[in-house]
């Protein structure tokens, strides 16, 4: 018995939460962040919390936690010196990548493609070849390989990847190069493209592995000092990271596989949604976490986020698990600017970033952004004080939507109001890309909006979509570190299995299934969690026979058992025609096959907030002008933290807290439930 | 006759005005509505072609045809003009003969389907959508046989058909339609993959019209493309001159031993208009390259490559067209007479985009761009496996991206939106096929300041007997280069028998009968340089030499000299690039790497393949009143 800690380190602050094992009662801390070096601050949360739940730090044997330490190295390109190592012919194949040219028709005219995440100059062919079915066409020739690594050798490399044709459906020669390379270049990190992603298509196998490589060197090193560091007051203790995918996996499995935590930061977010919003009784909503530059949202049906094969981080996607986010380049930082050419209002894609800034930061930033907007209609009143001690000039920020004002022959405040709507368009594009092109329709689902400007634009956008209610959680980072400290451990084995349904013996199926079912339960037996706390779940990837993009369907055994291989392309069917509304009278085949392996989760309840009435005056704060639609409208401000169970706030309103501000609009009411979310609906409407 | 649209409502649309910011929304919902299309598209249909390599296009128009969103606009007055009977709500229509829709789409492998978007008894407006299927019929698998002399040899031709009457499926119609094709179930995936596509962007429409009423709908479409009208104008009264611009290039040959065949263009403004005028372009060829280019077609090529160098984030729409004049002679390559055979336009309508470049670019310097991979060469392969099923094979490829004010061309990429190559796993997975290399060919792109995309040489190892075939050009004529930019190197083809014996393939031939373990080498051509090579940072022809994108021989078009050891040699590159511009004459707008003429003369030896005839043409064209 002891405890564990889950952790979330974001911009400003540091949120910590300590769960017992006895009871599963816990303590919160929230402490400011210490980059570059952020254990430190997780450290001095550690001693608070320590005191408060008057425990020794010793007891804590578990620590979780998100991280965007992988994402931060993509994002800067500020990763490792990669070698990489292809089959005889395929040399560019990072360079040629899909000759993809984005942008439509013209668009080469301003296409200038990045250099590869692994330089040609690093890049070294060796003689072998097999071929589609793993039959080994050319062995390796191991002077080839020497010869390679000699010269990666002289050119100095950090890690090296491999990635030869076909090795998803033969390791055989991936592995005697692993086996060489220990002799070859001693010490060097090696991702192997069949362990870190073992299915067809090499250029997407390729940049996975290479990916994996890149941010092996910073995630290792990040998980190193962390844990130096945490023994030192906590003694022996398992770290634990959230994965791109929303599972937990060991400190050593995110070292491995680093390409698994591009996502993890987002990934914290959607967890901690999931769980308060289970406590509040809603299982099927969009997440909207609304930062700076940046947005990402995600379908969560039945309390759990679908879980897509793909991960994008800037201009780099990989095949990697990752909780289906899309992001949009478009957040509170974003700037609106209208081109002389068609005198059209536009934001973004330029972000203003931390620096400058948006104007009204008063840190030399002069162009408008999405935040000058609201601190011009008055959304974000000039008392809250923005990630904690920042103060905001409404001054600098009228200044600034002038501009586009006068562009455009408009007032300020119906220029703001614009630049408002607009960015509110981009987000409901983008949720729609997760409900309406999924066939969910967002009139069944909530709204759960947090990050920095969520709460701000969230009743908007769910005005626009009619998803209903519209949740905003007590707190974005305490959220996050529930989120992780809730998440049970995860690991998935997949291969990669070409084959019609009607030529595939269905003993076959059953057998590999639970192969890749004992695969995958390795890794959580090694973390110390018993057989029958684990869960496993299987997953085929299937089509028509013909096409290339592929469903993800789920299979019950019970029902693979008792109606055969035939029942998997009947799901299939359904999900085609709810997808594209139509299926066709094709045979279907497998792709891929995947086993899941969860632990157990931890089953916490939130902390009841205390009971009031339905009046909130006791967080009454102020009344400000604020301008909606071109209407001035006295505005009531109420502080987060004195609200009560059961306060009814009325639109309009603004709520402010210490890392966000929450703006219910006329017409609609806020209702605080029994863990302290903020429950926005149409006034006339019950939830 | 033209088309009767039926609307069991006739309450007027009224034209109202429009919020600007309401505006921006419904452009970019409609934007979000058009990737949609692709969306759906791409995750149903089942030929690579479509599927992968992205050989598809999608539309969504106002209540008048004119295209709002989309990249191929246009189409729908010229179809509604060819049409003779009623439309009706549910409609949805299939058609591939470029002749029976004024060249909407260039030729039969492409299939057009176009629906009618109504909403409560009115006319919102049109969705459309079309992609290049594997194969329609005809006399040669993939239905482009180079030799063909009339369309009826290209395939089954569907003027405009209703594939759906009133929301039905006609299934009688589109059995017969794919009872003629080799590959029906790739036919029919794809259709119904456009017809899904199309029906998404009708539902999205009528939730714009739903939130923001019928009225303020159909108004910001027609403001949209007011709006981007105004931007194109512009652009025009800015970017280009009264004076008389004259541009050609050419069609290497027409796959039946004859060649060149030129294309030639004059461009200038009149006021606000722009005239484009194809006068001086040879007539129609007796072979399939001719390509169906109508005037509207013309007008949204040279729109959106004005949009994407004048201002990249204008909406590309219809909205401009009355601002341009194209005259295009008929019975020339570029207007030919039915029956004239089209299957392989892929050249035609490559060249016209390098000479509408070239055309923009001498009109105004900031805007000139080399010539580059413009077009989409195909590889055919077909034949039966070890399970004595038929297989067949439409495979694009890629060269080098031409070199642009903006910087280098890519390698091994394309210039036409959205194609992507096919994963070479995948090809092994599905055919008799070894794919021996994918790779970059360095030097292929030509020296410049940008230095020009290089060329993709591609091994394809057939594991089964069968038959190949290639549809390619530029072999003979070089891709351009401009502003003291060098021309790039040219394309190529061998195939090497399982005995070891070599032999250099043309450019366009079909139905080469291939045996186990050949393997045809497919070499493309790379992107024209821009700009002075001697004036390229000495440290980016390093990296370039580096990297195997220069080798070092060709570093010495730079002016560089590079050692043994790869470190540049400085004081013998000062030297170099001394003499070299020395010697030099004055820089040419336009480097060709020649004449016609001297091109023509080193055919042979250069190339390894005879010099084509000179091109006869049918004999009634230049008497019969056109």
């Amino acid at each position: 018995m002891g405890y564990r800690l889950g952790i979330d380190v974001g911009g400003t602050f540091t949120d910590l939460v300590l769960v017992s094992d006895h009871d599963n009662s816990f303590n919160v801390a929230k402490v400011p962040s210490t980059a570059p070096d952020p254990s430190l601050g997780v450290i001095a949360g550690i001693r608070k919390l320590a005191s408060i739940a008057k425990i020794d730090p010793n007891e804590i044997h578990s620590l979780m936690h998100g991280t965007t330490v992988a994402t931060n190295a993509v994002l800067t390109g500020d990763g490792a010196r990669v070698g990489l190592i292809t089959t005889q012919g395929y040399r560019y194949v990072l360079q040629i990548a899909r000759s993809f040219i984005p942008g439509g028709l013209g668009a080469w005219v301003n296409f200038n493609k990045k250099p590869p995440l692994a330089a040609l100059s690093l890049t070294q062919e060796v003689t072998e070849r097999i071929d589609a079915a793993g039959n080994v066409v050319t062995p390796l020739d191991e002077g080839s390989v020497i010869a390679a690594m000699r010269k990666l050798r002289e050119k100095g490399i950090d890690a090296l990847a491999v990635s030869l044709i076909h090795s998803y459906a033969n390791e055989v020669h991936e592995r005697r190069i692993a086996e060489l390379a220990e002799q070859e270049l001693p010490g060097v990190p090696i991702s192997l493209s069949s362990q870190v992603v073992p299915e067809m298509q090499e250029y997407e196998r390729t940049i996975t592995t290479v990916a994996n490589s890149y941010v092996r060197p910073a995630v290792e090193r990040y998980v190193d000092n962390f844990n130096r560091e945490l023994r030192e007051i906590c003694g022996d203790v398992r770290l634990h990271i959230l994965r791109s995918d929303g599972g937990l996996t060991s400190a050593r499995g995110a070292g491995s596989s680093p390409v698994n935590l591009l996502m993890s930061g987002p990934a914290g977010g959607v967890a901690g949604a999931i769980w308060i919003t289970r406590q509040a009784g809603y299982k099927d909503f969009l997440t909207f976490d609304m930062g700076g530059t940046s947005t990402d949202v995600c379908l969560v049906r039945d309390g759990t986020a679908e879980v897509r094969r793909e991960t994008w981080v800037g201009e780099l996607s990989v095949r990697a698990s990752s909780i289906d986010t899309r992001t949009v380049g478009a957040g509170g930082g974003s700037i609106a600017h209208v081109p002389e050419l068609t005198k059209a209002l536009r934001v973004g894609p330029q972000s203003a970033g931390s620096t400058p800034g948006p104007a009204a930061y008063g840190k030399g930033g002069r162009k408008p952004t999405v935040t000058d907007a609201n601190v011009v209609l008055g959304y974000l009143p000039i008392l809250s004080k923005l990630g904690g001690d920042m103060q905001i000039s409404r001054e600098l920020a009228v200044e600034a939507v002038e501009t586009v004002a006068s562009a455009l022959d408009f007032d300020v405040y119906r220029a703001a109001q614009g630049v408002y709507d607009i960015v509110n368009e981009n987000m409901v594009g983008a949720l729609r890309l997760v409900s309406v092109q999924k066939g969910f329709d967002p009139r069944r689902l909530g709204l759960v909006a947090f990050g920095g400007a969520g709460p701000l634009h969230a009743n908007a956008v769910a005005a626009l979509l009619g998803c209903w209610p519209v949740i905003v959680p007590p707190g974005p980072g305490v959220l996050c570190a529930f989120g992780d400290v809730t998440t049970s451990a995860r690991d998935e084995a997949a291969r990669s299995f070409h084959r019609r349904f009607r030529e595939t013996p269905l003993e076959e199926l059953q057998r590999l299934l639970r192969e890749l079912a004992e695969r995958a339960s390795a890794s959580l037996d090694n973390e110390g969690i018993a057989r029958s706390d684990q869960t496993v779940r299987f997953e085929a990837d299937v089509r028509y026979s013909g096409q290339i993009l592929h469903q993800t369907i789920p299979i019950d055994l019970d029902l693979l058992d008792k109606e055969g291989i035939e029942a998997i392309g009947r799901q299939f069917d359904d999900v085609h025609k709810r997808l594209y509304t139509f299926a066709l009278k094709v045979d279907h085949e497998f792709i891929n096959l995947r086993a899941i392996v969860e632990g157990a989760s931890t089953p916490i309840t939130a902390p009841t907030l205390a009971a009031g009435s339905a009046d909130p005056s006791a967080a009454y704060l102020e009344s400000r002008q604020a301008s909606f639609r071109g209407e001035m409208l006295e505005t009531h401000i109420y502080d987060r933290a004195k609200l009560l169970q059961g306060n009814v706030i009325e639109g309009p309103a603004i709520i402010t807290q210490l890392d966000s501000t929450t703006l219910v609009l006329p017409g609609h009411k806020g209702v605080i439930d029994h863990v302290g979310n903020i429950v926005i609906t149409p006034a006339e409407q019950e939830h | 006759m033209p088309a009767t649209i039926i609307e069991t409502n006739n309450e007027p649309i009224n034209d109202v005005p429009v919020d600007p910011v309401d505006l921006d929304i419904i452009e970019n919902a409609l934007l979000n509505a058009r990737h949609e299309m692709d969306a759906v598209l791409f995750r149903t249909a089942m030929s690579p072609g479509i599927r992968e390599q992205r050989d598809e296009f999608p539309m969504i128009a106002n209540r008048d045809g004119k295209m709002v969103v989309g990249q191929f606009g246009a189409f729908i007055n010229l179809f509604k003009a060819a049409y003779d009977g009623d439309i009706h709500e549910g409609d949805v229509f299939l058609t591939n003969d470029p002749y029976s829709c004024n060249g909407a789409i260039s030729h039969s492998s492409d299939w057009l389907v176009l629906m009618p978007i109504h909403r409560k008894g009115r006319l919102m407006g049109w969705s459309a959508m079309f992609g290049h299927m594997t194969d329609s019929g005809g006399r040669s698998p993939g239905s482009m046989p180079t030799d063909a002399q009339q369309i009826y040899e290209e395939g089954i031709l569907i003027p405009p058909t209703k594939i759906y009457k009133k929301g039905e499926l006609n299934s009688d119609v589109l059995k017969l339609i794919l009872h003629n094709c080799r590959m029906p179930q790739w036919n029919e995936a794809d259709l119904m993959a456009l017809v899904a596509g199309c029906r998404i962007a009708g539902v999205r429409v009528n939730e714009l019209a739903e939130r923001f009423g019928d009225d303020l709908y159909c108004s910001a479409l027609n403001a949209l493309l007011a709006r981007t009208r105004e931007a194109m104008r512009q652009v025009i009264l800015n970017g280009i001159p009264e004076t008389k611009q004259y541009f050609e290039d050419y069609i290497d040959d027409d796959g039946a031993g004859m060649g060149p065949y030129k294309l030639a263009c004059s461009m200038w403004r009149e006021g606000e208009k722009l005239i484009l005028d194809f006068e001086g372009t040879d007539p129609q060829s007796q072979s399939s390259i001719n390509f169906f280019c109508n005037e509207e077609m013309t007008k949204m090529h040279s729109g959106v490559f004005l949009i994407q160098l004048a201002d990249p984030q204008i909406l590309f729409n219809d909205g401009f067209y009355d601002l341009m004049e194209v005259r295009i002679p008929r019975g020339t390559l570029l207007n030919p007479v039915k029956p004239a055979a089209l299957s392989c336009r892929t050249h035609g309508l490559a060249r016209c985009m390098d000479v509408l470049a070239g055309l923009f670019g001498k009109g105004n310097p900031a805007f000139m761009c080399a010539a580059g991979f413009s077009a989409s060469p195909h590889f055919l392969y077909s034949g039966y496996n070890d399970r004595g099923e038929w297989f067949q094979l439409f495979h694009i490829a890629f060269g080098g991206v031409a070199a642009a004010p903006s910087g280098d061309g890519a390698d091994g990429h394309g210039m036409w939106p959205d194609f992507t190559n096919v994963s070479s796993e995948y090809l092994e997975s599905i055919l008799p096929l070894r794919i021996d290399i994918h790779a970059v060919i360095p030097d292929t792109g030509g020296a410049g300041l940008h230095r020009g995309g290089n060329g993709v040489h591609t091994a394809y190892r057939v594991l089964n007997e069968g038959h190949v075939s290639i549809h390619d050009d530029r072999w003979l004529t070089h891709p351009w280069g401009v502003n003291g930019g060098k021309p790039a190197q040219r394309s190529s083809k061998y195939i090497v028998r399982a005995n070891g014996e070599r032999e250099i393939l043309p450019s366009k031939c079909d139905r080469l009968r291939v045996e186990r373990d050949d393997v045809i080498h497919f070499l493309t051509w790379g992107g024209g340089g821009w700009g002075d090579p001697l004036e390229r940072p000495v440290e980016k022809v390093l990296t370039d030499v580096r990297e195997d994108l220069v080798t070092r021989e060709g570093a010495r078009q730079y002016g560089v000299v590079i050692g043994n050891d790869l470190s540049v040699d400085l004081a013998a590159t000062s030297a170099l690039r001394a003499q070299m511009t020395r010697d030099r004459g004055p820089i040419e707008v336009i480097d060709r790497g020649g004449d016609i003429e001297d091109i023509l003369d080193r055919c042979l030896v250069e190339t390894g393949i005879a010099r084509p005839s000179r091109p006869t043409f049918p004999h009634w064209v230049q008497q019969r009143p056109l």
